[in-house]
């Protein structure tokens, strides 16, 4: 009966109360996410007092002043002296040293991160490099190539996946004493990257498989080896796959923490389980620890968003693709 | 420019063979066409001129040279496969040059080339464009463009108008067509689309189940069918089969259908009594009113469709369902009863139990062909 019925709406997009609606459950999913970064991120710039206090102080300027400390502390060593050797010394020349003084102390010398935070760099960039390119010729030869037992193979590469791959850390421990591969970043890269191998080879091969061999086929008529085809061809189509990839097996290395404490301790040890374990005065420094985790974050965030739009491309892949 | 010749080829996966014993030559400039349905063995064919299949057994020559075991990449010959593969990531300008680049053609040269190509094709104002927003058709002429700017030995195509809709493919089979008699290239071409071959073609190969049931020019494969099946599968409407038992004796211009004496080329076999079919296309059907004129096999009409120029109406008859091509003005009505006169100068008969053609003056080498009744 109602003439004034409105057909102007699509019937299959989202209406805007439906928008509305999933609009506020993201916000309030991003909020609850975030809530632990943004905490680390001010404890960061909290004096030691300051972190500990009760009840929490939350909004800077307001219930606390912004300091520098938690940064000084997690990039110098310190030592106590006593108040007649600080008045003997000569004016702070920086303010980091300025604050370690008012703290009854002097700086050292630099602490272990900027090295720890190498390794980490080193160790994960290379096992994911490692991974990706391995994966990739694996990924390409299991797609095209007649491979014998190609689906038990397959199958035995996903099974390093099935236990938890601290499940086998007391072998791989005594295996690295062994090798003399403890405590050695080249020990840590191909550790990380026997893990990931299996994930990037699963992953790139689905990717691998929706291109469709043609494209070699035609470039190999068109007077290129197979390998030229495949570096001219497959890859810069596999670009996203091969992005997502990595972008999945850097976040492993870079957060891998168990076998982190287990093999390393010195030389080669990455920044996950060193971070904890910054002591100050009097207990845990956890000003110097929530800046350690902060710029921890950084280059992973970088490296996504560097890469987001491939990333996005890459996990809606298939489900869009024309 | 090059001749293709291929001897006694074999391919077999597995225990499936997709290509038994099968010969043919491309001479020099021709336009040949593998043409069955799918499954037939056409395409693993092509692939092993191409060089993307290794044959089970045989050779394969071009130009003389033994390329069997060759390379794709050191054959000399170019492909178009039906999905185009155009690369993705590449403009059309980029696409057409690849060949080149892997020749190491110098980049002045390259660029004329490319340039050459896409004027020849109408695609030059497409050059900078990235394929991904390119019409069916004009990816159809970039995939081309990248085939003929190599100047290659020959042409495979691999059912490159497959992927278009009807009404475009019609059109590229004329430009294909056009194309192949200005650079009077060596095309290999494999279709399961019997009007794409019928009208492109110098020759036609019929593959069915791996081995080429016939080998001619549209014309003699339209005329004279080997087999029933190349009967069936050429031709819209199919040749129609009248299966009936009786004997082929040579020199006799007759068979005898139900007592009903139906003439046909002077028959240079002979054949005992037993299961035999006369081939009908259907435009040498005509249709009269039953009993006035003699020597008529009766049917009655199932229906029509009408096509404008002219009809197709299906008759029922004792041997079966028949399709004939009448003009458009002849009434045809569903339960008439009629009388089927058929024009004698080119029908075919087969051996029903091995489907094979019954010679007769139809297969003498000075047969010249006729309009089409």
């Amino acid at each position: 009966m109602s003439g004034a019925l409105s057909t102007a709406h699509s019937v299959v997009a989202p209406s805007g109360r439906v928008k509305l609606l999933a609009g506020a459950i993201v916000v309030l999913y991003a909020l609850v996410a975030l809530v632990p970064l943004l905490w680390i991120g001010l404890t960061s710039i909290k004096t030691p007092p300051d972190s500990i206090s009760y009840p929490p102080k939350v909004v800077p300027f307001v219930h606390f002043e912004p300091s520098i400390e938690g940064y000084c502390n997690l990039f110098n060593t310190r030592s106590r002296q006593t108040a007649d050797y600080l008045a003997s010394l000569p004016p702070a020349n920086s303010a980091c040293e300025e604050i370690t003084r008012s703290r009854s102390m002097v700086v050292v010398g630099p602490s272990n991160y900027v090295p720890r935070f190498l390794n980490s760099l080193i160790i994960a960039f290379g096992s994911t490099l490692l991974s990706v390119g391995l994966g990739t010729c694996a990924a390409y030869a299991f797609s095209r190539f007649k491979v014998p037992m190609k689906d038990d193979l397959l199958f035995f590469i996903l099974s390093t996946r099935m236990m938890p791959p601290i499940a086998v850390a007391i072998p791989i421990f005594l295996m690295y004493r062994e090798l003399g591969l403890s405590d050695t970043r080249l020990g840590m890269i191909l550790l990380y990257t026997s893990v990931n191998v299996s994930l990037a080879v699963w992953l790139l091969k689905g990717f691998i498989d929706e291109i469709p061999r043609e494209y070699e086929e035609a470039a190999m008529i068109d007077g290129y080896t197979r390998l030229q085809a495949f570096r001219k061809v497959v890859l810069p189509q596999a670009t996203t796959g091969i992005v997502a990839t990595a972008i999945f097996c850097l976040i492993f290395a870079w957060n891998e923490y168990a076998f982190a404490v287990l093999l390393t301790s010195g030389t080669a040890q990455t920044a996950p389980p060193f971070i904890p374990i910054i002591i100050g005065e009097g207990g845990q420094d956890w000003p110097a620890v929530a800046a350690g985790t902060t710029l921890f974050l950084i280059p992973i965030l970088i490296f996504t968003v560097l890469l987001r739009k491939h990333l996005l491309r890459g996990i809606t892949f298939g489900a869009v693709r024309k | 420019m090059a001749e293709i010749r291929v001897d006694n080829l074999v391919k077999r996966f597995g225990s499936f063979t997709a290509v038994r014993d099968t010969s043919f030559t491309v001479d020099d400039g021709d336009f040949f066409c593998l043409l069955g349905p799918s499954g037939c063995g056409k395409t693993t064919t092509l692939r092993m001129v191409a060089g993307l299949e290794l044959p089970s057994s045989g050779s394969i020559r071009l130009d003389g040279e033994d390329v069997t075991f060759k390379r794709a990449r050191e054959r000399d010959i170019a492909m178009v496969f039906q999905l185009f593969a155009l690369y993705p990531h590449m403009n059309v300008r980029k696409n057409i040059a690849f060949p080149l680049v892997s020749m190491g053609v110098p980049r002045a040269e390259t660029r004329r080339r490319v340039e050459e190509a896409a004027r020849v094709l109408r695609i030059v104002h497409l050059l900078d464009k990235p394929v991904s927003g390119l019409s069916g058709g004009d990816r159809q002429r970039v995939a081309l463009g990248r085939a003929i700017v190599r100047e290659p030995k020959a042409f495979m195509m691999d059912e490159p108008l497959g992927a278009l809709d009807a009404e475009f493919r019609h059109l590229m089979c004329g430009e294909l067509r056009a194309l192949h008699d200005r650079l009077k290239a060596t095309t290999v071409y494999v279709t399961h689309d019997q009007l794409e071959a019928m009208s492109m073609a110098d020759k036609i190969a019929v593959m069915n189940d791996g081995v080429i049931e016939q080998l001619g020019s549209p014309q003699e494969i339209y005329d004279r069918p080997n087999s029933m099946f190349v009967g069936d599968f050429i031709g819209s409407p199919a040749m129609n089969f009248i299966r009936f038992e009786g004997a082929a004796i040579a020199g006799s211009s007759s068979v005898t259908i139900d007592a009903v004496a139906i003439s046909l080329p002077k028959l240079r076999e002979s054949r005992a009594p037993g299961p035999l079919a006369l081939g009908v296309r259907p435009e040498q059907i005509a249709i009269g009113d039953p009993g006035r004129t003699g020597g008529g096999l009766p049917g009655e009409i199932f229906g029509a469709e009408y096509l404008g120029t002219n009809q197709i109406v299906t008759v029922t008859t004792p041997h079966g369902m028949l399709k004939a091509r009448l003009p458009a003005h002849v009434r045809a009505i569903a339960g008439d009863r009629v009388s089927l006169s058929f024009k004698p100068e080119r029908l075919s008969l087969f051996d029903a139990a091995t489907g094979k053609t019954i010679r007769s003056a139809l297969h003498d080498a000075n047969m010249t062909r006729r309009g089409h009744g």
